[in-house]
């Protein structure tokens, strides 16, 4: 594939679920290796905007690329076309997802949750996969938990066996929706710890948080979404410093 | 961790209370006992029964009604039905739950019509109409749809456009009947449990699994079901033990490999009644007994993850760590 210097691109996107229009027109550029945050309140959008990214979420006009290709579909001739649910599966593959729930299979051990992926859908050998998966798990400080069950874990070790979970699928791009939400206070710091690494690593992130500190600190992009658009965005620290938007102000004043 | 930064104080003496007393549950105990041990007399005094009839001999020189050859050849049956229509009606059930939750409309209607359908109609029913459906037809086989219809178009007299077919009431009487109305009757039923154990597992589970770019059937097989089947195995399991007492059904049809109908026969012969239901009653209540043991293993396994089995294998799991040993990979096989 040839180097593209966007990984996500979005134009215009619009989404609806019946007569309810939740994105409308939507423009985001992600550069290769950056980490974009997206804050916004509740109901505007923020969750829908990354379900479409993988395409769990049909738009319902715009276009979205991952690194330069249309997700979803495929134009011939001015003409869109539906990908079938085989190309769809191959392009998100390439796409790893963190969920505010972790969503770990349950009647799996913490190894099996992260080599089922590779194992299964890209057939890898099952001993190079192992090999990768202990790697990812001690890279996230749960090297001692790999044959326990995610129901015999804390919140924060749940979280980052999901984050390892979708490492192991060797993806482009990380997308992370609210991934500190469902814990305690003190179990933030390690999830936001693990992801700040991955950063540094050079991977792309899309990151969906309220946590205006890890957007100060790691986002090299951040955007503002109210009522389905994106109202302001820009380098963290200004828009978090000094925004020009009511309410993106008011939002802030909120959350700081 | 507490011993060294706070002195530690006397451990005071352990409480030696007076339990409060429940003489209702005495009494309770006493009026079951009593009345257990009536029955119990009972069964073993009245003559009535005749145990020996039913274990040791039925007639002269021959073995106890349970363990004589038909009934034993009706035992057979029964189980060869449980399991046969238990299969079938355990995979088409599958099946159709899947087509009820599919997207495609047409599909998930006549999965609505299936469900409707055998479910409606009482099981007796069905068997006495399965072993009466080859007056319907002829023949039955393989071949062109309305194959006959097609031959008069072009005017051949004799052709009917089956490749291959045998006699219906070769195919659709007895065993086959019996078992069919058995096993169809059972997929309606196993559907809906199916999709009971489907519709509980949350949703985000199977969008993890799609977004890690698994196929729709990899999220079903490797996700969605094995986690279902905790809510799949219980209800299974009580009906594979009402399949097991419904086979007495199909002696109707009738099926005569079948071990109701077998004793059944004993008593015609034999005019005694009372003994060869008690015989009836042991068998089924062995069979079933089997079978709750075996739902009791299945259970365990499906319920890997979850609770108390769970936590006692990862205690065994522990310490094979802690001692240097190899992480044993789960799941594989399954
Ligand atoms: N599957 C759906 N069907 C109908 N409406 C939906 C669906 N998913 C989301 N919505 C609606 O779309 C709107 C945006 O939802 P979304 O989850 O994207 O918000 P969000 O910004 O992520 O909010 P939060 O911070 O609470 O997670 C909400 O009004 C929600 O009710
Ligand atoms: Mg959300």
């Amino acid at each position: 594939m040839t180097e593209t210097t966007e990984m996500v691109r979005a134009d215009n996107v619009h989404k609806s679920f019946g007569s309810l229009e939740v994105l409308k027109g939507i423009d985001l550029v992600v550069k290769p290796g950056e980490v974009c945050c997206v804050l916004g309140p509740s109901g505007s959008g923020k969750s829908t905007f990354l379900r479409c990214i993988n395409h769990l979420e049909k738009i319902n006009a715009g276009r979205i690329f991952v690194d330069g290709e249309l997700v979803g579909y495929r134009e011939r001739g001015g003409k869109l076309h539906e990908m079938g649910e085989k190309d769809v599966a191959r392009q998100r593959q390439s796409i790893g997802m963190v969920f505010q729930r972790f969503n770990l299979f349950p009647h799996m051990t913490v190894l099996d949750n992260v080599m089922e992926a590779p194992c299964r859908v890209k057939r890898e050998s099952k001993s190079e996969v192992r090999d990768r998966a202990t790697a990812l798990l001690e890279k996230v400080g749960l090297g001692a938990k790999v044959g326990n069950y995610p129901g015999q874990l804390s919140g924060g070790q749940q979280q980052r066996v999901a984050i390892a979970r979708a490492l192991a699928m060797r993806p482009k791009l990380m997308l992370f929706d609210e991934p500190t939400s469902a814990l305690d206070p003190e179990l933030v710091g390690e999830v936001l710890d693990t992801m700040k690494d991955l950063a540094r690593d050079g991977m792309t992130m899309v990151v969906v948080t309220h946590e205006i500190g890890f957007a100060r600190e790691v986002g090299d992009n951040l955007i503002f979404m109210d009522g389905g658009v994106v109202v302001e965005q820009g380098p963290p620290r200004e828009v978090i410093g000094n925004p020009q938007h009511e309410r993106t102000k008011a939002f802030l004043s909120k959350v700081l | 961790m507490s011993d060294d930064t706070t002195t530690e104080r006397a451990r005071p003496e352990a409480i030696k209370a007076v339990p409060v007393r429940h003489p209702g549950r005495w009494v309770g105990l006493g009026i079951i006992a009593i009345l257990a041990a009536m029955f119990l007399h009972m069964l073993l005094t009245n003559d009535r029964i005749r145990w020996s009839f039913i274990f040791l001999e039925y007639q002269d020189g021959k073995r106890g009604v349970m363990f004589t050859e038909p009934v034993l050849e009706g035992l057979r049956g029964t189980i060869l039905l449980t399991i046969s229509s238990m299969a079938i009606g355990i995979l088409l059930g599958v099946v159709i739950a899947i087509m009820r939750l599919s997207p495609n409309k047409i599909l998930s209607t006549v999965a609505f019509i299936y469900t409707w359908f055998f479910r409606a109609a009482p099981r007796l029913v069905l068997a006495l109409l399965f072993g009466n459906l080859n007056i319907l037809w002829e023949r039955i086989g393989f071949g062109l749809p309305f194959g006959t219809q097609i031959g008069k178009l072009f005017g051949l007299d004799n052709f009917d456009g089956q490749f291959y077919s045998i006699k219906a009431s070769d195919l659709l009487a007895g065993f086959v009947a019996g078992m069919l109305a058995l096993a169809l009757s059972e997929a309606a039923y196993m559907a809906e449990i199916v999709r009971a154990g489907i519709q509980s597992i949350d949703q985000g589970q199977s969008e993890a699994a799609v977004a890690l770019g698994m196929s729709r059937g990899q999220v079903l097989r490797r996700v969605v079901l094995p986690q279902a089947m905790r809510v799949i195995v219980p209800p299974t399991g009580n009906e594979v033990i009402a399949m097991v007492k419904d086979t007495s059904l199909v002696a109707y049809v009738p099926v005569t490999f079948e071990l109701f109908f077998q004793l059944q026969q004993i008593q015609a012969r034999t005019f005694v009644v009372l003994p060869v239901f008690v015989a009836a009653l042991i068998w089924y209540l062995i069979l079933c007994t089997i079978l709750m043991i075996g739902q009791y293993f299945v259970e365990r396994h499906f319920g890997r993850g979850y609770g108390a089995t769970g936590k006692a294998k990862q205690r065994l799991r522990d310490i094979q760590v802690e001692q240097g040993g190899r992480i044993t990979p789960t799941g594989e096989g399954t």
